[in-house]
């Protein structure tokens, strides 16, 4: 999904390429492409209409830079708009730790509530907020259960409501206890609901109005398509919402929906859930957004995944080598290794753009390759592989011979180690023309694959 | 009665915006096939029907309108939802209710939060009042009361239920559900799963394992792999289905929450592509909100907003 989106884009882009300006005309096909991508990323139709009108206004009247081409200069445009609507930058929770902050999780059933209640507990905990979650969800069977499970889990206590089965007192007695035992975040699970349901909508609004919640954040599954609209207009209408939670943002959805969700409601995207565990949350980055509803991959989430996998402290180690050049074919082992780790190639290549550009790309897949580059580091000497330049014609032969690969294999990994190097290097340049760059270079590599 | 006030009637009967949109489309100055394709790209993107099937449906609309085959909105609103029916309708395969090997075994699968364990209560149910027995696998052992949730399903049906203890092996309890079901001699044994993203390849394989150690039980079994799939999800659940469709196949899909705004018009390119029909809809939280599909009613259903 990943290649065909980035492959519609690229001959979007390819049809302006060389042209002098962004014209009326030659902005035409660009622009229904972009529309297309849009449309099978999930956002709302209405919106990219909308979305796509701005972007040609702004392209038409853009300054021509000498420095990029028009498909370069409208895909900016394009990234640039994509992110000022979803955000310019990430924003957070806003509590304070010397009073009882109150946070409410909303929104329809399934969309992942509970879970994110529990992992908004962990992540409140670790930076030092004592938070207490309360099961206001009395309807789904086990729904209370589910809660207990999950405080068990992260370590928070969980508000005991007794015999009440009424979200409203239960929310209120839970806001009391907090403040007489000192808890000062109050974490509300409230039960799953259609945005339809008048009767359970105005009982949110009434938890909302005994509470007074510092937070009411709107959680949203990634996969959401057109209806997000409409929901979250609903919610946002019956609720002074504060925020939104995306979640299930691990698949390969692109995730329309948080520009859908966006624009409707006007609040910002805090949290996104990346996995059914509860440290797999973090921070939402609006930038990272946008290139993946565009389906330009996600270099950035590839580089993080990779880091996951090392550990953070190899992570840094390596950051810090490919800096200052001095990484090393034993770091190119070690990465491969992870590599392994990471799952399928085919996944992982999809996340580099561009690459189903590259032909044979099946072929390269192929994770008998890894094995035999690693089996060629693994024949090298420890002195070799800290220096790769002094690995000259004999030393190749006597490689390919301890790797029972042949010599052009040792060759070849020799080569496009050279150019890994290189090229992680222009990767940790974070500007985004930086980047559109080094994209461009990815592709026309075959990294790190032959 | 003329063209005009025939087509008022009809725009009476049909009060909505498709019908208004039409009416404009057909009534205006506008270029007509360039309004109609306008409004019904737009009813049929925001069904999530997607980019491909809308096109399709568009071109031989507009195509037949223009070869003034289609005179009037009702016609065009038929051709439409006959066109709809046609996506949807499957080459003739027996009923999941209907399905009379026993024990038979149905394997619920799809991804987080879609509704698999609710739909398990109310398919129970289904199968009781037809007077059959029912036992229920717990084999969902990873999330969070997962197995009580479905064990105050079957105390709520009554019917029988086999777990395991949380974070044990699901292939092992769906083992023992087979096990328990052909010894006590129980017509229906229905197997609910974790919910999973079809792109976790660990997980994926995790349910082709549950499949190869209930077949040992049962040559045959599971006879029945109902994929469950969230009427509000976009375009990412063809994927869904796809994947699933490829490490499990899939007999009969059962789209729920179809009671909210959403309608689910990915099912067209899903039902097409895989040839595997819809056999319910979810339409609420209850036992009993599980409905049979109706092609035709769902096609209705599409072009009313
Ligand atoms: N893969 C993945 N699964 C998630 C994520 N967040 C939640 N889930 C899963 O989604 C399913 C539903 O999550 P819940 O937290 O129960 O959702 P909820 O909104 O509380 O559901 P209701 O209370 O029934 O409305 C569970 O299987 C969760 O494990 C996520 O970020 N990634
Ligand atoms: N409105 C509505 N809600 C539904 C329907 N079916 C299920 N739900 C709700 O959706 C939520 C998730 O349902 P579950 O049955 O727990 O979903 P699941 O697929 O088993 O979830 P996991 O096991 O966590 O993956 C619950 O709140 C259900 O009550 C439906 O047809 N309509
Ligand atoms: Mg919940
Ligand atoms: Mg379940």
């Amino acid at each position: 999904m990943f290649d065909q989106l980035t492959d519609k884009l690229n001959n979007a882009f390819r049809k302006i390429k060389g042209v002098a300006r962004i014209t009326e005309r030659n902005i035409e096909e660009p622009l229904r492409e972009i529309r297309m991508a849009l449309l099978e990323a999930d956002v709302n139709y209405r919106i990219v209409k909308e979305f796509t009108s701005n972007v040609k206004e702004k392209a038409l009247g853009a300054d021509v830079s000498k420095a990029l081409n028009p498909g370069q200069q409208f895909v900016k445009i394009v990234h640039e708009e994509l992110v000022r609507v979803l955000g310019e930058k990430s924003e957070g929770l806003k509590l304070e730790p010397k009073k009882t902050n109150v946070i409410m999780m909303v929104g329809l059933q399934g969309s992942g509530k509970t879970t994110s209640s529990g992992k908004l507990a962990l992540y409140l905990k670790k930076k030092g907020f004592f938070p207490i979650l309360v099961p206001a969800d009395v309807y789904r069977p086990a729904a209370i259960e589910q809660l207990k499970v999950v405080g068990k889990a992260v370590n928070a206590p969980v508000f005991d409501i007794g015999e009440d089965r009424n979200p409203i007192s239960i929310a209120e007695k839970a806001v009391k206890e907090a403040m007489d035992k000192g808890f000062n975040v109050v974490i509300i699970d409230t039960a799953g609901r259609l945005h339809i349901d008048d009767e359970l909508m105005k009982e949110l609004k009434r938890i909302e109005e005994k509470v007074k919640p510092d937070e009411i954040l709107f959680t949203v599954d990634a996969m959401t398509g057109q209806d997000a609209v409409k929901s979250a207009a609903a919610f946002d209408r019956e609720l002074p919402l504060t925020g939104v939670v995306l979640t299930k943002l691990d698949g390969d959805a692109r995730g329309g929906a948080a520009l859908s969700v966006k624009y409707v409601t006007g609040k910002p995207i805090k949290f996104v859930g990346i996995g059914e565990k509860y440290d797999e949350f973090e921070q939402f980055y609006p930038d990272r957004m946008a290139s993946r509803i565009l389906g330009m991959g996600d270099v950035l989430s590839l580089i993080e995944k990779a880091e996951e996998v090392v550990d953070k402290k190899k992570a840094e180690a390596l950051q810090k080598k490919i800096k200052k050049d001095q990484f090393t074919l034993e770091d190119f082992r070690e990465q491969l290794l992870q590599l392994t780790k990471m799952g399928s190639m085919e996944k992982i290549l999809g996340m580099i753009p561009g690459m189903s550009q590259i032909k044979n790309a099946k072929k390269m897949m192929d994770d008998k390759k890894i094995a035999h580059l690693i089996a060629i580091i693994n024949s090298m000497t420890p002195e070799e592989r800290r220096n790769h330049q002094i690995i000259n014609g004999k030393r190749r032969k006597r490689i390919a011979r301890g790797s029972g690969r042949p010599v052009q294999e040792v060759n070849q990994l020799l080569k496009q180690f050279v150019q890994m190097k290189k090229m992680m290097k222009q990767l940790s340049n974070p500007s985004f023309l930086g980047k559109m760059k080094n994209l461009k270079k990815l592709r026309n590599m075959n990294f790190p694959f032959q | 009665m003329g063209f005009l006030d025939k087509f008022k009637k009809g725009l009476k009967k049909t009060q909505n915006r498709i019908a208004e949109g039409l009416a404009t489309a057909l009534l205006g100055e506008k270029e007509i096939d360039d309004s109609i394709e306008e409004v019904l790209e737009e009813v049929l993107l925001e069904a999530d029907v997607g980019v491909e099937a809308t096109e399709e449906l568009i071109e031989s609309i507009v195509e037949k309108v223009s070869r003034r085959q289609l005179k009037d909105l009702q016609a065009v609103l038929n051709a439409l939802k006959g066109q709809v029916v046609d996506m949807l309708s499957v080459s003739e395969r027996s009923h999941l209710l209907e399905d009379n090997r026993k024990p038979l075994v149905v394997l619920v699968v799809g991804v987080n939060g879609v509704g698999k364990t609710t739909t398990i209560g109310k398919l129970a149910k289904k199968y009781i009042k037809m007077g059959k027995t029912v036992i229920l696998g717990a084999a969902d052992t990873f999330r969070a009361a997962a197995i009580e949730q479905l064990e105050i399903w079957a105390k709520k049906v009554n019917c029988d239920l086999v777990k395991h203890k949380e974070g044990s092996d699901p292939s092992a309890v769906a083992f023992d559900t087979v096990k328990a079901a052909v010894s006590r001699g129980i017509d229906v044994a229905i197997i609910d799963t974790a919910g999973r993203l079809h792109t976790k390849e660990n997980l994926m394989k995790q349910l082709e394992k549950m499949k190869r150690v209930i077949s040992k039980v049962i040559t045959d079994a599971p006879q029945r792999v109902v994929l469950v799939l969230d009427a509000t999800n976009g375009q990412n659940a063809l994927n869904q289905a796809k994947e699933f469709q490829k490490i499990t196949g899939i007999t009969d899909i059962i789209l729920t929450k179809l009671d909210g705004t959403a309608k689910g018009g990915i099912i067209l390119p899903i039902v097409r592509q895989l040839n595997v029909p819809v056999a319910f809809v979810g339409v609420g939280e209850k036992e009993d909100d599980l409905i049979p599909f109706d092609p035709e009613e769902y096609a209705r259903g599409l072009f009313e907003v």
